[in-house]
């Protein structure tokens, strides 16, 4: 039973959106279903917090390895629930219409009804903390990205072989062709460089997208027909 | 941030109808207002009609499969490496990386990298390996947790199992990456896998784990990080390899015949385009009119 509930509800939930499709009057149906599906998107968060609290508490409790950091993501957590829920529900339960001032800077002007949970609005301190700390974290992990990118570019590039070869002639070809520069040197790189990238580099990437997609349907029928299951667990 | 989207099985049949028919060069309609759209969409009787064929094709392959009929697949480097890497990190005492991908499981590729997590899971249960899975979506942990601990059930090592490492660390893409690049750092696996959705994170990850000297074995369907994991990881699975690892690595005669039926429709789709193109020539445009999705 531990399986085949869960496999008789993937095969009924996906067969109804795949007649969806084509009958137009199963369609409010669908939104429904889909709205439980956002609904346990939701929910299921509170499983991702449960995880991290779990393996942080014991990491702190056991004293691994580094586990002073795991004092500092608890902290950092629990601070960012308070500013996000608790807060903001102590305040509109008592109609405290209030702004806090903290710093000199006014970071909870925003206007909203008595029972109205809008911990995170723009303006409040929940959002200021993940605007000005969160945010340039994320953009300096991205940043990252431009080393990642010269550096594997620098060892993919060593002529070692025909197709390095090929390759590296290819690579030049575009990035001159599609620089001001290029087109300076002589005016038919750019056009050469919108040949790679629209004539044998699209072929390529299309074999592969209808090779990808097509696995996708093929694995999309083998679960709502109950072929594969190994997604459950178990053979 | 990309949005999120709802309706696994919409997804994957609408969506990956769509992509055949986008990828074989049509250009979408755009959407028209219809007051009463009747029974049946009847201009999606095209996608209906290629549904259909891909079905009968699948289940006559696996119908073939079953009664014994060997079919052949070529070797896929990607997948035969995968068993090497958990050796390698066995023998170094080090544990094995499985990244499941940073999208939700509404999307087909991570439902199938669960698949294959169930396989990686077995071998490393089999040589008592560490295997750690570090979680993007919240959705996706008890699912892994469920996958790998009946893995260590079904090779019969319950008391490895080490639900710990099963690892939630962020739903936010940069702040995952930067949570998967510490756990390389800190306790570098030997074998890294990237087996699913993977976006702009691809290539840090990739970099990180090849500094850190690690076996790495990439598979994703999203075709532009497809270049990134080819220049940084030792394998790659491309598209249809991806979707292909569970019947290669469980050998299994009705999964084999799944392959083959995507082969019949991928020769099918071929001979169409080529049909499509010589009357386009020709200035016949009934079959691209019809084959329009809309």
């Amino acid at each position: 039973m531990r399986r085949e509930v869960p496999l008789l509800i993937t095969m009924i939930v996906g067969w109804f959106m795949v007649l969806e499709f084509f009958f137009p009057q199963a369609e409010k149906w669908s939104s429904e279903l889909q709205n439980w599906a956002i609904i346990m998107t939701a929910l299921a968060s509170v499983l991702g917090v449960a995880n991290v609290a779990r393996i942080n508490m014991l990491k702190v409790s056991r004293r691994d390895r580094d586990w002073r950091y795991s004092i500092v993501l608890l902290a950092g957590m629990a601070f960012m629930v308070l500013l996000g829920t608790v807060f903001p529900m102590v305040r509109s339960l008592f109609h405290i219409d209030s702004s806090w001032a903290i710093g000199g800077g006014e970071f909870m002007g925003v206007t909203y009804g008595p029972y109205r949970l809008s911990g995170v609005a723009a303006g409040t301190v929940f959002n200021q903390f993940y605007d000005f700390m969160f945010v340039p974290m994320q953009a300096t992990m991205f940043a990252l990205l431009a080393f990642f990118i010269a550096s594997a570019a620098y060892r993919s590039f060593r002529i070692r072989s025909v197709e390095a070869g090929l390759l590296a002639i290819a690579a030049v070809v575009i990035m001159i062709g599609r620089v001001p520069l290029g087109r300076e040197i002589w005016h038919g790189l750019p056009e050469i460089s919108d040949w790679i990238m629209s004539v044998p580099n699209l072929a390529a990437k299309r074999a592969i997208l209808i090779g990808a997609a097509l696995g996708a349907i093929a694995t999309g029928l083998k679960v709502i027909m109950g072929i594969e299951r190994n997604f459950l667990g178990g053979d | 941030m990309r949005p999120v989207t709802a309706g696994a099985f919409r997804l994957l049949v609408r969506g990956t109808a769509s992509l055949v028919l986008l990828a074989a060069g049509a250009v979408p309609a755009v959407a028209k207002e219809v007051e009463d759209p009747g029974f049946f969409h009847l201009e999606r009787l095209n996608i209906l009609f290629h549904l259909v064929l891909f079905a009968f094709l699948f289940f006559l392959c696996i119908r073939l499969a079953a009664g014994g009929r060997k079919f052949f697949i070529r070797k896929i480097a990607g997948l035969e490496a995968v068993e090497e890497a958990v050796g390698r990190s066995t023998e170094m005492g080090k544990a094995v990386l499985y990244v499941p991908g940073i999208d939700d499981v509404n999307n087909i590729q991570t439902i199938y990298s669960m698949i294959i997590l169930n396989h990686v899971a077995k071998m490393v249960a089999r040589y008592e390996t560490p295997l750690i899975v570090p979680i993007c979506r919240p959705f996706v942990v008890p699912l892994a947790e469920e996958t790998v601990k009946q893995a260590y059930l079904d090779v019969g090592s319950p008391d490895a199992f080490n639900a710990n490492n099963i690892r939630y660390l962020s739903e936010e893409q940069f702040a995952f990456t930067a949570g998967v690049d510490g756990i390389m750092l800190r306790e570098k696996p030997a074998a890294n896998l990237y087996l699913g959705s993977f976006f702009a994170e691809s290539l840090i990850l990739a970099e990180t784990g090849f500094q850190t000297g690690a076996i790495q074995i990439a598979g994703t369907a999203n075709v532009h990080q497809l270049p990134f994991f080819v220049v940084a990881c030792d394998y790659t699975l491309m598209g249809e390899e991806f979707f292909a690892a569970s019947a290669y690595l469980s050998e299994e005669p009705k999964l084999i015949g799944t392959l083959k039926g995507t082969d019949l429709m991928k020769i099918y789709l071929l001979v169409l385009l080529i049909v499509g193109v010589l009357l386009e020539t020709f200035g016949v445009t009934g079959l691209s009119t019809w084959m329009e999705p809309r």
